[in-house]
């Protein structure tokens, strides 16, 4: 493989377990059909693995990677391989002791997610009281000396108050703010009626985001990401299909993308059995929709097809029931009416009952 | 601003790491990375807080000799200025 294809990073899902029961959690909604399988002997092998195949950048993530009680060896061996080492969690459950002992094995960076601004707004998008909780391990983890992200995702209930999370960003002393929008797949995509906002939302969501950008350059980052629903054109997904990320689940399926598990008659080959660079390089599932030959019309005469790739496959999927459709967020996509009307929706009939995240062992996805 | 006599540090989040797949050093923070030319590495690992401005560039004139050094100075100031703006560089006094 050359540089094209070389991932940088490896989003490790160590489990999808999770104390908390978000309406936008990114994992599929069968997620309970997938068991942990992968021990620490095993996923220490997958950071080797993927280091020397280049990646560079480690997400511990999940579900709730510190639901792990092998989080220890994992961050260490990680850091022995010099691997940007990133832990993406809730801050539940967690004591100061052990964020402590990450400090001490060279955890690089602490993500903590946080809902809203007030314990009542954010406890009913976690689906759990946590909110006090996640601002004082907010505040450990600067104590102890880490960089701090905080990410929000936005949607409806939260994008008036985006003046109001940069301020709470700033008192926590965050050195990374990421305001990302709903992605709308697996849970988010069930609940889409209730998140998705209206573009006058959002539009004073991105301004005042922009202010708040300008005013702490060089003090904090601040990302804004918008959401695809209410752009001209996709996103480049994962930076283009198996081209710069490789994500590795719970049970131990090498994938492109964290949903793509859920893409029918794709089959994705598991860690266990063939080693990642085997995986990344030949298995027909990772180089589906590599290059431009699988491309439909609009998208393969069109000038930015080596810009977004077509968008996101899971969206077309999910959306349409062909993952090699264009995605249909792109306004030049024969389905856009999809994402117009739910546009319509959420100005005319939003809905305000949310179904939380639960195994539901059984679903379609 | 990063002065002349100020002693420039990589911030808390940002660290360099060699990539054997490019024979490049990377700096990385955050979910991102920047690839660092030969003398942009050499900067970033003068950036230590121990340095003054004035000593990295110092140390850079004698290693890229016959290279002038007012445009030396300009690379390394301009270099400093555009981490700092992104947040991946500090100044002690």
């Amino acid at each position: 493989m050359n540089d094209e294809h070389r991932p940088y990073t490896l989003v490790a899902e160590l489990t999808y377990r999770c104390p908390l029961r978000c309406v936008y959690c990114s994992n599929p909604l069968d997620y309970g059909r997938h068991v942990d399988g992968l021990d620490t002997a095993e996923w220490l092998r997958v950071f080797r693995e993927a280091e020397e195949l280049g990646v560079v950048q480690l997400h511990l993530t999940g579900g709730e990677p510190l639901v792990r009680d092998d989080l220890e060896p994992l961050v260490e061996g990680a850091r022995a391989l010099d691997l940007y080492t990133n832990l993406i969690t809730s801050g539940i459950p967690l004591s100061r002791e052990r964020l402590a002992r990450f400090r001490s094995l060279g955890l690089d960076n602490v993500q903590v997610s946080i809902q809203d601004i007030t314990a009542s707004s954010s406890d009913r998008i976690a689906g759990s009281r946590v909110f006090d909780r996640k601002l004082e391990v907010a505040r450990w983890v600067k104590e102890l000396g880490f960089p701090l992200t905080i990410n929000t995702v936005l949607h409806r209930d939260n994008l008036d108050h985006v003046e109001e999370i940069v301020a709470l960003a700033e008192a926590l002393s965050a050195d990374r703010l990421e305001l990302a929008n709903t992605q709308y797949l697996g849970w988010a995509l069930a609940n889409r009626r209730a998140l998705l906002p209206t573009a006058a939302q959002l539009d004073r969501a991105r301004r005042a985001s922009s202010a708040a950008r300008a005013r702490l350059r060089g003090k904090m980052e601040i990302v804004f990401v918008m959401p695809d629903y209410y752009s001209e054109f996709p996103k480049a997904c994962m930076d283009g299909w198996g081209r710069r990320f490789v994500v590795v689940s719970p049970d131990g399926l090498a994938l492109p993308c964290h949903v793509a598990h859920t893409l029918p008659g794709l089959v994705f080959e598991n860690v266990k059995d063939r080693p990642l660079e085997a995986i990344w390089c030949d298995s027909p599932a990772f180089n589906a929709f590599r290059g431009e030959a699988w491309m439909p019309e609009p998208c393969r005469s069109c000038e930015r097809r080596a810009i977004d790739f077509g968008g996101c496959r899971c969206q077309a999927f999910h959306l349409t029931r062909n993952a090699a459709a264009t995605d249909p967020a792109c306004s030049l996509s024969p389905d856009h009416g999809l994402i117009e009307a739910a546009r319509e929706q959420a100005l005319r009939a939003p809905s305000d009952g949310f179904e939380y995240r639960a195994p539901r062992s059984a679903v379609r996805t | 601003m990063i002065a002349l006599d100020s002693r420039p540090r990589l911030a808390a989040k940002a660290r360099i790491r060699f990539d054997r797949k490019t024979a490049r050093y990377l700096l990385l923070y955050p979910e991102r990375g920047l690839v660092l030319n030969p003398t942009a590495a050499d900067v970033a690992k003068l950036c230590t807080g121990e340095h003054t401005v004035h000593a990295i560039v110092e140390r850079l004139v004698e290693k890229y000799a016959p290279q002038p050094r007012d445009g030396v100075e300009r690379d390394v100031m301009s270099f400093l200025a555009t981490l700092t703006e992104r947040g991946l560089m500090q100044a002690d006094p």
